[in-house]
């Protein structure tokens, strides 16, 4: 007799916590960027420019495990003098909660344009990274990254 | 307290191409995390990071809820005389943190 007004306590229990889980989670669910929303964040930095592809290395692992730490590093084959050098490198992804990973702002002095960092990714998803050049051209690079376990902006704590 | 790793090497020759890392621990809370109670964990993270050399600023970032825990940026610079180099961390909660480091250059 115990025994069961237990188990349906807990089967109650269970069943309510479910309920009540799962309005709030529905609700509160960030909007994610979506594609648009990507392109949009990047025309915001490059503005009305030609965005080409290559002289970019974007360099993240195609399989990712850990969505919420993902080693990342952008390289632009581009020599670092005054007259021609990167000025500044934009990393942008396709389904976290905001399109934009980090500015990165360097300059002739830097010698090398290479900037590495660790990222959070919520899902697969392509990334992209932008340079600009002094001469005021846009170059790019993309990724598709698989990511088994996602970066945490759902997550109950 | 916060606290903050950064490695530049001690000696360099000029001209050198040297790399700078640097980790400043910190949550990075991104702002999309709720607690079991459905309240949204209020966003707390380092928005911006800047080094100077010497005083001049050679690099910096703008930093988002992209960033992972405890953000991690390596960078590269050239080595043209000795000196000082200054880290600077700045984040939500009025977040402040900075830390230096010294070059020896040959």
């Amino acid at each position: 007799m115990k025994d069961e007004s237990t188990r349906r306590q807990f089967l109650g229990l269970a069943g309510g916590a479910a309920v009540l889980g799962a309005a709030p989670l529905a609700t509160l669910r960030p909007a994610e960027a979506t594609p648009a929303t990507m392109t949009t964040a990047i025309r915001s930095v490059v503005g009305e420019a030609v965005v080409r592809t290559g002289r970019v290395k974007l360099d993240v692992p195609p399989l990712v495990e850990n969505g919420n730490t993902v080693p990342m590093t952008v390289s632009v084959a581009n020599p670092m003098t005054a007259a021609d050098h990167v000025v500044s490198i934009h990393v942008f992804n396709e389904k976290n909660p905001q399109p934009n990973m980090g500015n990165f702002y360097l300059g002739p002095h830097a010698g090398r344009a290479q900037v590495s960092t660790r990222i959070r990714l919520a899902d697969s998803q392509k990334i992209t990274a932008i340079a600009r050049l002094s001469d005021g051209s846009f170059w790019s690079a993309s990724v598709d990254v698989v990511v088994t376990l996602a970066a945490c902006t759902d997550e109950v704590i | 307290m916060a606290a903050a790793l950064i490695n530049v090497p001690a000696k360099a020759k000029r001209g050198e191409i040297i790399e700078i890392k640097t980790l400043m621990s910190h949550i990075m809370e991104t702002g999309y995390r709720h607690t079991a109670e459905g309240e949204v964990v209020p966003r707390d993270i380092i928005t911006s990071f800047s080094c100077r050399y010497n005083g001049n600023e050679i690099f910096r970032a703008d930093l988002f809820p992209a960033s992972s825990a405890n953000p991690f940026i390596t960078f590269f610079t050239t080595a043209t005389e000795s000196g000082k180099f200054e880290f600077e961390w700045i984040g939500d909660k009025g977040f402040t943190a900075t830390a230096s480091a010294s070059i020896t250059v040959e």
